[in-house]
């Protein structure tokens, strides 16, 4: 599973995974913008900022083709929509669109994979995140487990159950409509359960966090430098 | 000698209509444990999930002498702990640690207190040398100690465990068993496992359709309802562990 993997990256030890996760995020929309901002021609801006990015995942200890492979999960979007760009005649716009969501893919791997769910919840309600969204994402990121958990269950089943019969693609897709139907059944009853779990150890909608957070002067300098270089790398 | 759980004829109706709950009193003491037995859908867990106010019916509901209202909600949950009957369900932070640190947090301890009472539980419960460990990396019977590490860090009176044998396999039973004994807290253990609630109560309720429809020792009640997997009397079934204490 994609995302326990992530999750394990999270838990390393590395220069980068010590740096306040508020650093990072502001880092991250720092490097955001001036992605976006960059023109799609500006292949030498482009590689520097690939560049940074590669520094990044080795600096923080992660497998760059592990982060390089699982960062090619946007390319189906981003190619569809590339695509009908170049159909349309616009070739520049089309590289831009599949190069900048590559690479902001890859930043926010890096930020994800430096940084553990509950402290970037916490460092974006810091940064004044409405509280609704982050207690969304904290949810959203525990059902995930559920339901992939739940759909491995399914897939296990099913499997066992698959005799010679069932090559015929109509009859496997209406098994598969079928399947998804009750693995949203199924992960509803189990996100029940969970929320029943929390609410029994005094959960009252809110996620104290173990760790608190604390911003040293070292993250200060990160986050300038970083700035700082992306709007260099930029004006240049 | 004063009741910690006072429950007084108590309705439960689920939104469907389904009556889970049908007038049922029950009272339990300090230190005691009982056994919750019925067939599936008979309304144990029901119940006990009206204990801590997960769930809300009709009648009154009354632990540790505080009446199970909105107000008292917070302070009744910290004295019932709740074991559920998958792991999985209560387990969902990225490190142990942080798992059985999370109900202390909640009860507003600073995180140095939580750490220092999520440690001293997972020791208690022998997982102190998995803190930093993914729960979903461990296995059944570990996960279910970090489960009640995680209720026993909050250091409630009352332990409510709901079919705690479930996917262990007989030595992990055993070794839940042993480390049930050893708790001081009155406890309701809702299970079909009459050989393990053997090993922990003396007293025991039977439910049926949403009644309770027998209280007694449990020994009585077992052979009243034959709930036994074998003909054999239930001495004769008792974990072997049982006879070391």
């Amino acid at each position: 599973m994609h995302h326990v993997l992530v999750d394990q990256w999270s838990q390393g030890a590395s220069p980068m995974h010590a740096r306040d996760p508020r650093a990072k995020v502001v880092a991250l929309v720092a490097f955001l913008v001036v992605l976006a901002t960059t023109a799609p021609d500006a292949f030498a801006t482009l590689a520097i900022d690939a560049a940074l990015l590669a520094a990044g995942i080795l600096i923080a200890r992660l497998p760059l083709s592990g982060v390089l492979l699982r960062a090619m999960g946007v390319l189906p979007f981003s190619l569809t929509f590339g695509l009908m760009s170049w159909m349309a005649g616009d070739r520049v716009r089309a590289l831009g669109l599949v190069e900048k969501s590559y690479l902001s893919t890859v930043a926010v791997l890096l930020l994800i994979g430096t940084t553990p769910l509950p402290r970037l919840l916490s460092g974006l309600a810091a940064l004044g995140t409405p509280r609704l969204l982050v207690l969304l994402a904290q949810f959203l990121y525990r059902y995930l487990f559920v339901i992939s958990e739940q759909a491995q269950h399914l897939r296990l089943a099913a499997l066992c159950r698959q005799g010679a019969g069932t090559k015929h693609r109509r009859s496997r897709f209406r098994a598969a409509a079928g399947a998804l139907s009750v693995l949203f059944a199924r992960s509803y009853y189990r996100a029940e359960g969970i929320h029943r779990a929390m609410l029994a150890r005094a959960f009252a909608g809110r996620f104290a966090p173990l760790k608190p957070l604390r911003f040293r002067a070292s993250d200060a300098v990160f986050a300038l430098a970083t700035i700082s270089f992306f709007i260099l790398v930029r004006v240049e | 000698m004063t009741p910690i759980i006072e429950v007084r004829d108590l309705h439960f109706q689920y939104a469907d209509g389904a009556k889970a709950l049908d007038g049922v009193s029950f009272t339990l003491n300090a230190g005691e444990s009982v056994a919750l037995f019925g067939a599936n859908g008979s309304g144990k867990t029901t119940f006990v999930l009206q204990l801590n106010g997960i769930l809300r019916g009709q009648g009154n509901i009354t632990v540790c002498g505080l009446p199970l209202t909105k107000d008292n909600l917070a302070a009744v949950r910290s004295k019932i702990g709740m074991v559920f009957q998958d792991s999985d369900e209560q387990l969902f932070m990225p490190t142990v640690l942080e798992d059985v640190a999370f109900g202390p947090l909640n009860q507003g301890l600073q995180p140095e207190e939580a750490t220092e009472r999520a440690r001293s539980a997972l020791e208690q419960v022998g997982m102190e040398n998995a803190l930093a460990r993914a729960p979903y990396h461990l296995s059944a019977g570990e996960k279910r100690k970090v489960a009640l590490a995680g209720v026993l860090a909050m250091q409630p009176e009352i332990l409510v465990l709901d079919e705690p044998t479930t996917f262990l396999d007989p030595p992990a039973q055993r070794n839940l068993l042993h480390l049930l004994r050893e708790l001081p807290q009155a406890k309701i253990i809702v299970t079909h496992n009459a050989m393990f609630a053997a090993g922990i109560a003396q007293r025991a309720v039977f439910f049926e359709r949403g009644k309770l429809v027998a209280d007694g020792l449990l020994e009585d009640i077992v052979q009243r309802f034959d709930w036994t997997y074998s003909a054999l009397p239930l001495s004769d079934l008792r974990y072997s562990a049982q006879r070391r204490f």
